[in-house]
């Protein structure tokens, strides 16, 4: 058999899969089995097939995540603990016509910046809003987040959540969808290839929301921290759908438009 | 000269903020500087020159949309007082490490805590020393009339970009509540998205396809020093933006250094004491930050005392006897906690200190 060289496999026309060009070349600091890798991809997916690239600004938060940047290549603003959402809000006032995403984790989204994801998403922002919940403080070292189940053990519950000493694990997402600003509020994984494309196809719809000026998207991919709860991977993942999933079930919490504000002005009419 | 008229301090800042083609104001309610957003409300610029106006949910957030704005390379500001200026540092660490240009405007109040609604400069520290986490500064400019509350918003966005730093305007209760009468600068257009790619776009966050990104994070020390180095040097360059202003100092034999609202009631004392025959001028300082040291040096070494004259505890006095290297008496007065000192009172403590006293 002769020999086939690489180059006369990999042609255009035989090429199934490919990494989005929207994914720089570069090493990934993620753990082996964490969710932000995945999650990237799939925006980096979604900006290089809608074609916007060069109108898209990303707003990375501090978390695992903060080097967001340097894995997506679209213009970036890495923002001070929690406060993506001001970051962004400024940033799409100011350039309405451009794209403008969210990219937080849930001590960062749910604790310390509680206050402005709920305000930019009141607001109706037109912005996209991505939220990895691994219920975990992953980058400091496996912390109890607002989002950590009761009984889960952290660094910070070394005996597990106790709702006396640290109050209920906080489903935000549902809060979120009350306010009258978000038009898509929606709870999705990345652990299968099926949850992958559900999840990809919500980060679409979530920019078509923005592009079309519905109010904000708000997505939270419910993830694992395999190094943080230390376990492997595959359990990782097992343990998310048998207890995650349970807690903080998937599916669409909101699929309109954000609220009309005539509705509102029947209050203080005479 | 442009337009005159009579206006509020904290009016004026609205209203040159509009003239100076500002993109974008974030601010939160606090008084005594809530009729700079208020002002911009009832103007509606954003009909006349597009400029955005948003009242924010807490002045962390104000100072983080100051922060996104500022790095797509838009002409954006805030404003507050005191409690709401000490909410901003984290905000303003950031901006400074990630350099980006931004004005803020601190119209103070007395402290600490919730303090006084009553002007001071007890905030002389806070903005002067650097205010957040890590080595930086931030320009401080303190106006001292209405008309500087105008001329010094065009100043500091110039400044702001020449150096790409957050600047701030050092006011008080007292300059943001008077009226007064004042020559607005004329109109400027804001500058459209290709101006800003021309002067920014080597930076900024537009949207590209250069993966322009804003950041104030590095993990290797070796380069995080570097970029220590890199600011210092520039705080270093920026030294020679020092300004300041001389009253009656011909001839005198003792000085006052004041700021702001404090150097406005230095002049007054400055007429008394001369009626009793004590030959006193002022120094006024402009830029807080950087101080004028080398200036404040060559007057203040010919002295025989100088009188650093604040509407706090006494804060400033450490930078003027480190300007003249303590080669002359330098001695505190002032009043505290939202009270603005007597023109006498200035004078008595100038003979009692410096005359009398030693
Ligand atoms: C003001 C401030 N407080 C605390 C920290 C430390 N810190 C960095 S990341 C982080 C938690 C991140 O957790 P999460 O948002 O859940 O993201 P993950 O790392 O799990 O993806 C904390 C507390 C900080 N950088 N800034
Ligand atoms: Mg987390």
């Amino acid at each position: 058999m002769a020999d086939i060289d690489i180059k006369d496999i990999i042609k255009e026309e035989n090429i199934v899969y490919k990494k989005s060009s929207i994914l720089l070349d570069k090493v990934m600091h993620y753990c082996p089995g964490c969710s932000h890798g995945v999650t990237h991809k799939l925006i980096a997916e979604v900006i290089e097939e809608m074609g916007i690239q060069d109108q898209t600004i990303g707003v990375s938060p501090v978390g695992c995540s903060v080097f967001a940047y340097n894995y997506l290549n679209v213009d970036f603003q890495e923002a001070a603990h929690g406060r993506a959402p001001a970051v962004a809000t400024a940033i799409k006032r100011l350039l309405p016509d451009k794209y403008v995403f969210t990219y937080q984790g849930d001590g960062d989204l749910a604790s310390i910046g509680a206050a402005e994801i709920l305000h930019a998403c009141n607001r109706g922002e037109h912005i996209v809003c991505i939220f990895v919940n691994n219920a975990i403080y992953g980058m400091t070292g496996g912390q109890m987040a607002p989002t950590t189940l009761v009984g889960m053990k952290t660094a910070t519950t070394p005996y597990g959540r106790d709702v006396d000493r640290n109050g209920y694990p906080m489903k935000i997402t549902e809060l979120i969808a009350q306010l009258p600003g978000t038009c898509y509020v929606t709870r999705q994984s990345v652990e299968t290839a099926a949850a992958v494309r559900k999840t990809k196809k919500a980060i679409r719809k979530a920019f078509e929301n923005q592009r079309d000026k519905k109010g904000t998207s708000f997505i939270e991919v419910v993830s694992t921290c395999n190094s943080g709860w230390k376990v492997d991977p595959v359990k990782a993942n097992k343990w998310m759908e048998d207890h995650m999933f349970k807690f903080y079930p998937l599916g669409d919490l909101k699929d309109s438009t954000r609220d009309n504000p005539a509705d509102y002005e029947q209050y203080i009419k005479d | 000269m442009g337009e005159l008229r009579l206006m509020k301090g904290n009016e004026v800042i609205a209203e040159a903020a509009i003239r100076a083609g500002v993109d974008g104001y974030f601010g939160y309610p606090i008084t005594p500087q809530s009729e700079v957003m208020e002002t911009l409300m009832i103007r509606k610029p954003w009909e006349e020159t597009g400029m955005v106006v948003l009242q924010a949910e807490s002045e962390v957030a104000s100072i983080n949309m100051v922060y996104g704005g500022a790095a797509c390379g838009k002409k954006v500001m805030t404003s507050s007082s005191s409690p709401g200026y000490s909410l901003m540092q984290e905000g303003l660490s950031y901006i400074a490490g990630a350099e980006l240009p931004c004005v803020v405007v601190n119209v103070v109040r007395g402290g600490p805590g919730l303090g006084t609604i009553q002007p001071s400069q007890a905030d002389y520290f806070q903005v002067t020393k650097g205010g957040g986490h890590g080595d930086y500064h931030v320009i401080a400019l303190a106006p001292n009339s209405v008309q500087e509350m105008n001329d010094f918003v065009t100043l500091a966005f110039d400044l702001a970009f020449k150096y790409r730093t957050p600047v701030v305007i050092l006011s008080d209760g007292a300059i943001g509540q008077m009226m007064e009468k004042v020559y607005l600068s004329d109109f400027v257009p804001r500058r459209t998205e290709e101006e800003i790619r021309k002067e920014c776009g080597d930076w900024c966050t537009l949207g590209s396809k250069q993966h322009n990104y804003i950041t104030s994070l590095e993990l290797d020390s070796a380069i995080m020093e570097q970029r220590n180095l890199h600011l210092q040097k520039k705080y270093e360059d920026m030294q020679k933006e020092a300004r300041y202003e001389e009253y009656m100092t011909e001839d005198a034999e003792y000085l006052f250094v004041a700021f702001g609202s404090a150097s406005r009631i230095c002049k007054k004392s400055i007429e008394l004491a001369r009626e009793k025959g004590i030959k006193v001028g002022l120094f006024r300082p402009i830029t807080l930050y950087p101080f004028p040291s080398k200036q404040l040096y060559q007057l203040g070494t010919k002295m025989k005392g100088i009188l650093s004259v604040e509407m706090n505890a006494g804060q400033m006095i450490e930078d003027v006897k480190l300007a003249v290297e303590c080669k002359v008496p330098v001695e505190w007065a002032g009043r505290n906690g939202g009270i603005i000192p007597s023109p006498d009172e200035i004078v008595v403590a100038l003979e009692s200190k410096l005359i009398g006293g030693k």
